[in-house]
């Protein structure tokens, strides 16, 4: 009908099936750059307070390496493990995508738990100086991100019991938890750097 | 790109529409986008007066001296929620949530937004975020005033500015989503018979707005989270006898809150561009260079955030770089207010209340933003930084822009949302009154500004009192101002005269569907084959219009 309005110049009317099509990977990638701006908000007020305090860490507060490098690697691995669930899913291997994406999620609550281990460990709180501030703050909001992470894993392995829910054409849902679990993992290596190597400088 | 791979075959499973929405669907979890879009127009109005009326209420402590009409705590809590309520509950949602997503939509042919239950999921974090702060007034309200700086913000009221910090991480998220949404919508579900040179400028707009919205707002959520924890959790990044230092939240605040101006008047930029050309019955004048000055505006405006922090302690160079930069945003606006300018050149002009509220706007928004370009300068802004100057500059822009944007909007879009026409004479005194108001009020602050009335007092020195009772006299015209609107909307959204599907003869798609839009947008989706703004050159283009479609 508006199709044939004169004004409109809209001669030819095409019809379309009520359909709504699916965005949602795109719509995820554009909400990350959101993401990563906020992380970016962390790390430019940690990059500014590290520049106007002369030392830093101060003393007392240096962070431990042995437990987080653990961490790191687990969590760098885990990347390429769900990076496998998705390789299972596009075969329409779903019993191999639940394997390796319990394995991811392991792997983040191992990862998780070592958080909190170096929390329980390290000797000093939240409230310490301005550096251990930021310490609990950055790693304490990434790792909220990498629950969430695990959440989402988790939402993918629970809605794939129904069979045909995900196949080799229908499979946004888990490519989305692999797209986020990327972008947490990203995130943790730009902390990692600032954080725990460069105050080693 | 990753769905490339997906089959176009797997639609989302959406609820069933009925066949027209009831008054009470409004006030459900709707996915509809022209339900979400009055919704948001209609909370966004209500907040808009609850702020007019801080504002009235502060205008009159003002009107003398040494009045005490409101207790000192009360009227820095008014201060702080008037600004945060007219930006974040009413300017944004109205310009981004309203208009956005009632005709971006429309505008290009799709039959929603691209994620219909986030988009309602987004309008609903607007309500409980205002709820919040008119409930911080139960624990003596934030009164840190809009910018919340601390320390200042860390030693009064703590509960109500926790509260307060809840609310804008509440329109923050509720932005972002909205922003994600209009990014997708925009890019992917065009008509394909459409252009990029064909779209419809409002959308360009809305283009640039969601990408400014994306990259800026969570960095003042980063900003306000440090600020939460300096509050209630002990840590001290913005307490200087710690280590912290308070002019990092100045940055990251700031970051945000410069281009949050751009967020408010570039969607209102797209409804100009909207409104000019239809009411001069002319193409627009400039469709690429308004197009891309918007994303101009865009990228610059995230370069001038600085000059709202030349007092504290910044060095020259970064005065000198940000004095620049804050410049060059002038010269797209300036392309823009050009454009219009020349598009009503010759037009044979309608002057209904949509086009005076246009305007009206053209002439106080060049006013604002030449008062802009003195205090985007470093010396003059340590002159009158702090002054009535900026209160003039700022509501000349707010006020005299996005606000009169606002009105010319739903006096041109008030016809296809409801199928009515608003009655003209209502409409008329209504832009009189404004107009006289706006003036009234604001003009004399320049005048207080520059002999150093400072802003965000209660009580001021006597010699400045017969310009404030100027202000004050204003402040009441503007107050009645909004009956005759009041009384227009209500009387004509029930018996206004029926406006037919296009009443003012527009081009662009949303004024093809019928008016109200059916639930569906379109019986059968439209296809483009002219530009949105060719007016009058129907004839002339006929020929080439065909010999390209045999090309194609």
């Amino acid at each position: 009908m508006q199709g044939t309005v004169e004004s409109q110049g809209t001669a030819i009317a095409v019809d379309h099936a009520h359909e709504h099509p699916d965005f949602r990977v795109l719509g995820l990638l554009v909400f990350l750059i959101s993401e990563s701006l906020m992380f970016g908000g962390l790390f430019a007020a940690y990059l500014l307070l590290r520049g106007m305090n002369e030392q830093w860490p101060p003393e007392g507060t240096e962070v431990e390496l042995l437990v987080p490098t653990i961490n790191t690697l687990i969590l760098i691995s885990s990347s390429f493990v769900i990076h496998y669930g998705d390789v299972a899913i596009k075969k329409d291997d779903v019993r191999g995508m639940r394997k390796w994406y319990w394995l991811t999620a392991a792997m983040g609550a191992v990862f998780l738990g070592g958080q909190v281990y170096e929390y329980l460990t390290l000797g000093y709180g939240l409230r310490t100086n301005v550096f251990a501030n930021c310490f609990y703050v950055m790693t304490g909001f990434h790792g909220l991100h990498v629950f969430i992470g695990i959440l989402l894993i988790l939402g993918v392995i629970w809605r794939s019991r129904r069979p045909g829910h995900y196949s080799a054409h229908r499979h946004t849902g888990v490519t989305m938890a692999e797209i986020y679990w990327h972008f947490v993992d990203v995130i943790w290596i730009i902390l990692f750097t600032l954080l725990y190597i460069l105050t080693r400088f | 790109m990753a769905q490339a791979q997906l089959p176009l075959d797997t639609p989302l499973s959406l609820p069933e529409h009925p066949k027209a929405w009831k008054w009470y669907d409004y006030f459900t979890f709707n996915v509809d986008h022209k339900v979400i879009g009055i919704q948001y127009l209609v909370t966004a109005f209500i907040f808009y007066l609850i702020g007019g009326l801080m504002a009235v209420a502060m205008r009159t402590e003002l009107a003398t001296a040494d009045s005490d009409f409101l207790d000192p705590n009360l009227y820095n809590a008014f201060l702080t929620n008037h600004g945060t309520i007219m930006i974040f509950l009413w300017v944004v949602p109205a310009a981004i949530g309203g208009f956005g997503n009632y005709l971006v939509p429309l505008m290009i042919g799709a039959r929603d937004m691209a994620f219909p239950r986030l988009n309602a999921l987004a309008f609903w974090l607007n309500p409980p975020a205002g709820a919040l702060l008119l409930a911080s007034f139960l624990f003596g309200g934030a009164q840190a005033g809009w910018t919340s700086y601390p320390p200042l913000s860390t030693i009064t009221a703590t509960t109500a500015q926790s509260m307060w910090i809840l609310a804008i991480v509440l329109v923050g998220t509720s932005s972002i989503l909205g922003s994600v949404n209009f990014i997708v919508t925009i890019w992917k579900m065009k008509v394909p018979s459409m252009r990029w040179n064909q779209l419809p400028l409002f959308c360009w707009a809305m283009l640039a707005t969601s990408l400014l919205a994306l990259v800026s707002t969570p960095v003042l959520a980063a900003g306000l989270i440090l600020l939460l924890f300096d509050i209630n959790f002990g840590t001290s990044f913005y307490k200087p006898d710690a280590g912290g230092n308070v002019v990092i939240y100045q940055h990251l605040f700031w970051f945000y809150s410069h281009p949050a101006v751009y967020l408010m008047i570039l969607p209102i930029f797209g409804i100009m561009s909207e409104v000019i050309p239809v009411h001069a019955r002319k193409p627009i004048f400039g469709y690429q260079a308004i197009a891309y000055s918007s994303l101009a505006i865009c990228c610059v405006g995230l370069f001038v955030w600085v000059h709202h922090m030349f007092t504290s302690g910044t060095p020259p160079w970064m005065r000198m770089f940000f004095t620049i930069s804050t410049l060059i945003v002038a010269v797209p606006t300036g392309v823009k207010i050009f454009s219009w300018v020349a598009t009503l050149w010759g037009g044979k002009i309608r002057l209904n209340s949509a086009m005076l509220f246009a305007i009206g706007l053209l002439s106080m928004f060049v006013l604002g933003g030449l008062s802009g370009v003195t205090l985007g300068t470093a010396p003059v802004d340590i002159h009158v930084h702090d002054t009535y100057y900026v209160v003039a500059h700022f509501h000349y822009v707010l006020f005299g822009g996005s606000v009169f944007g606002l009105y010319a909007g739903i006096y041109h879009w008030f016809p296809k949302m409801t199928g009515r026409l608003l009655d003209e004479r209502l409409g008329i005194l209504h832009f009189v009154l404004t107009f006289i108001g706006t003036n009234l009020t604001f003009l004399p602050m320049h005048e207080l500004g520059l002999k150093g009335m400072p802003r965000r007092v209660a009580m001021y020195d006597p010699q400045f009192e017969p310009v404030n009772l100027i202000c004050t006299i204003g402040a009441f015209v503007l107050a009645f101002s909004i009956i005759p609107f009041l009384i227009n909307i209500i009387w004509s959204w029930n018996r206004g005269k029926v406006a037919g599907d296009n009443p003012w003869g527009g081009l662009s798609l949303e004024w093809a569907t019928s008016s109200p839009p059916p639930i569906e947008n379109w019986e059968v989706l439209p296809v483009v084959t002219k530009g949105p703004y060719d007016y009058g050159i129907e004839r002339r283009q006929e020929s080439t219009d065909e010999d390209r479609d045999e090309e194609e």
